[in-house]
């Protein structure tokens, strides 16, 4: 028996990085059951002939693909119980509008940690898998979608579908895996969990003098399954590519001192800090970016040190900071992110300069060496070199990242979807091998492509 | 959509023969490779002219036809547009400036200006508009006139007809916000042009490459409204607020 289908309230939508807005009719299913009545039956404001249905999270998404403009957008934060956890399996089953944050702090008091958390928990289970996000322990774990071991899909005919790794249903999960929202709506997920015996991370911090030095200490063999590098995106010459390299592991109650061994699972208060104002254009300069990043760099200890730091602030630092996204000021920003195979470092190395030569300021930038990829069909995940991005939008940013996208492809690496908000069609046909095999399976989900959004329709996937 | 970056996949010319609207079309083409470009003017060698112009910078052209004074031809090159794809950004160029001593004095030719700049617009407006809501996206730009906004002896009726068309755009921009349209109303001072071939140009004349490039950075600021060149909003706050007696007494 499906609920009756709630109402909907037109809004203007962008994702994280505040461009290209476009307005939907958004409606905020409460269940599944409310979920699967909207799409069998979309509803739009006034007499208007409807323009597909599209679930959102969080907006975390920093260009369009949480967007549908014209259509139906389902507010998904509304469906977010927390249904089981089997502590002894590890395993835990939500609805997908969880967040990743609501998830970990009920899970770590069980003594339990997701696999894979992306770099911010302000995202919901659904979009994870909508992105197949990963994190800094990518070359060790792989990606979000390695470690769901269920989920239910309601599919353009508004039933639900099982879906799992193998088995029959395995080409819809793999489609459905990265597949951007747009082979139906994920509206329950089953993730496999690891213990987790605190709340802590044990750090160890070290500079990089150059990206050769960041590049060598990256490629060796590391005992953590943790790392990620903070790089100086502005830096030229000698200096281009000076870098923080972080690597960790979870602590276990043995790591930490006596203070914190009291009470070890404790994740820390859900207030976060101040809001930042949007700033006026032009103020985020390559002055002010420039003293960002030596700023960032003095920071950390000269010589490499070891310390006990809580999960939140090693793996997700910027949600402390409320709304970063509005320092960019009222035209946003782009977020890049590219992979290349790891055999490209010149390419990689042409990328750094271009960037760094470019005169558009970056500040936070990141770059990690990624392990295999997962069997996702438009996945992001590669093995090689990961380098991230924001470039505020300004004249000429086209031209750089259109650069840089010639530069990857030549490279045979690829750009990572959920951060993208400019890509054109051919580029994407070009990344993407498996494209061809995503529209088949998206094909036979959707014989209609009622699911569609704002990415979808820019670069024609 | 215009993307991240303030690239459109798509533009819809209506008055497709003018120089501004050309202007704009050539720079959107060097943004975006294989632009598509729906191009309604009334038929004949321009429009013809326009069409392979704009080919030869690789557009994708669709020409449509398009009267200025039938609101029935409106309708029709606005759903011939918009069936081959979302409009993403729509310019509403044509306009005539007309002899204004005639205009005046001639209840047909006053009329005529009056269907041509003002009635026109309105129409393609509404047309637009309500595609914009359809669509959820879409950005629309007018031509208006500083002559909208403070009536002169030597071009009232035009600045009258501009007047209306400044002032339902400006409103139509704040209705269609919820829909994530967005309206630029553009005020050029005199514009060398076809329009205004044989006339003296007047104090900061500009040329239609200049209203272009402000039109693209309008755009892509979001902004509503711009003066081109930047420097007339500076001169109409001024020429806005003078003692009439003063004002009459200008050569302007």
């Amino acid at each position: 028996m499906r609920g009756t289908a709630p109402a909907v309230q037109r809004r203007t939508l962008t994702g994280w990085g505040r461009t290209a807005p476009s307005a939907a009719d958004v409606a905020s299913p409460r269940s599944p059951d409310e979920v699967a009545s909207l799409v069998a039956a979309p509803r739009v404001g006034g007499d208007r002939p409807h323009r597909g249905v599209l679930a959102r999270g969080l907006g975390r998404s920093y260009g369009d693909a949480a967007q549908n403009a014209g259509g139906l957008v389902l507010d998904m934060t509304g469906c977010d119980r927390i249904l089981a956890v089997d502590v002894e399996e590890r395993v835990v089953r939500v609805e997908a509008g969880v967040s990743i944050d609501a998830l970990t702090r009920t899970l770590l008091p069980l003594g339990l940690w997701l696999p894979v958390v992306p770099g911010t928990r302000q995202v919901t289970v659904g979009g994870a898998i909508a992105a197949d996000v990963h994190g800094k322990n990518h070359h060790v774990s792989g990606s979000f979608g390695a470690h769901v071991l269920a989920l239910d899909l309601v599919a353009a005919d508004g039933e639900v579908r099982t879906l799992t790794p193998d088995g029959p249903g395995a080409e819809a999960f793999w489609a459905t895996v990265g597949g951007m929202g747009l082979t139906g709506v994920v509206v329950r997920a089953t993730l496999s969990c690891i213990p987790a015996e605190t709340a802590y991370a044990v750090v160890r911090t070290e500079r990089a003098r150059d990206l050769d030095h960041l590049l060598d200490l990256l490629a060796e063999d590391d005992p953590d399954p943790y790392s990620v590098a903070w790089f100086d995106a502005l830096a030229r010459g000698p200096r281009m590519g000076r870098a923080v390299l972080t690597r960790g592991r979870l602590a276990q109650v043995g790591d930490l001192p006596a203070r914190l061994a009291k009470h070890p699972s404790s994740f820390g208060a859900a207030s976060r800090g101040p809001a930042v104002p949007v700033l006026p254009h032009g103020l985020l300069n390559r002055a002010m970016g420039r003293a960002f990043n030596e700023l960032w760099f003095r920071k950390a200890p000269a010589r490499p040190t070891t310390d006990v730091q809580p999960l939140g602030a090693f793996f997700q630092p910027l949600d402390g900071v409320r709304d970063w996204n509005r320092v960019y000021g009222p035209r946003g920003f782009c977020q890049y992110q590219f992979v290349v195979p790891e055999s490209e470092t010149d390419a990689f190395r042409r990328a750094v300069a271009l960037i760094a030569g470019s005169g558009h300021p970056s500040c936070l930038n990141v770059l990690k060496r990624m392990g295999e990829s997962g069997p996702g069909l438009l996945s992001f995940p590669a093995p090689g070199w990961t380098l991230a991005v924001d470039l505020p939008v300004g004249p000429g940013l086209d031209r750089l990242l259109d650069g840089l996208d010639d530069l990857v492809l030549g490279a045979g690496g690829r750009v990572y979807l959920a951060k993208d908000s400019r890509l054109r069609p051919d580029a994407v046909e070009a990344m993407y091998p498996r494209l061809g095999q995503f529209r088949s399976a998206r094909r036979v989900l959707d014989p209609d492509g009622l699911f569609v959004s704002d990415l979808a329709r820019r670069v024609l996937l | 959509m215009l993307d991240a970056t303030g690239r459109p996949r798509s533009l819809f010319l209506l008055g497709g023969t003018s120089d501004i609207a050309l202007a704009v079309a050539e720079r959107y083409a060097a943004r975006t490779p294989g632009l598509r470009v729906v191009l309604a003017a009334r038929p004949g060698e321009r429009r013809d002219a326009a069409v392979s112009r704009l080919q030869g910078l690789g557009c994708e052209v669709h020409a449509v036809d398009l009267e200025a004074r039938s609101v029935e031809s409106h309708e029709q090159a606005v759903r011939a547009a918009a069936g081959h794809g979302d409009l993403d950004v729509s310019v509403v160029a044509y306009g005539v400036l007309g002899d204004n001593e005639r205009a005046w004095t001639d209840v047909a030719a006053g009329t005529e200006l009056a269907e041509v700049n003002f009635v026109g617009p309105l129409a393609a407006g509404i047309l637009l508009g309500e595609q914009v809501r359809r669509q959820g996206h879409g950005v629309v730009v007018a031509l208006s006139s500083v002559a909208a906004e403070r009536p002169r002896r030597s071009n009232f009726v035009y600045g009258a007809t501009k007047a209306g068309t400044d002032a339902f755009f400006t409103g139509l921009g704040e209705a269609l916000r919820e829909h994530g349209g967005h309206v630029l109303v553009v005020r050029p001072g005199f514009v060398r042009s076809k329009m205004t071939a044989g006339l003296d140009p007047a104090p900061l004349a500009t040329d239609p490459g200049h209203v272009a490039d402000a039109v693209l950075a309008a755009v892509d600021a979001r902004r509503e409204q711009v003066w081109v060149p930047g420097a007339m909003r500076g001169v109409m706050v001024v020429l806005r607020h003078l003692p009439r007696p003063v004002f009459r007494r200008l050569p302007i």
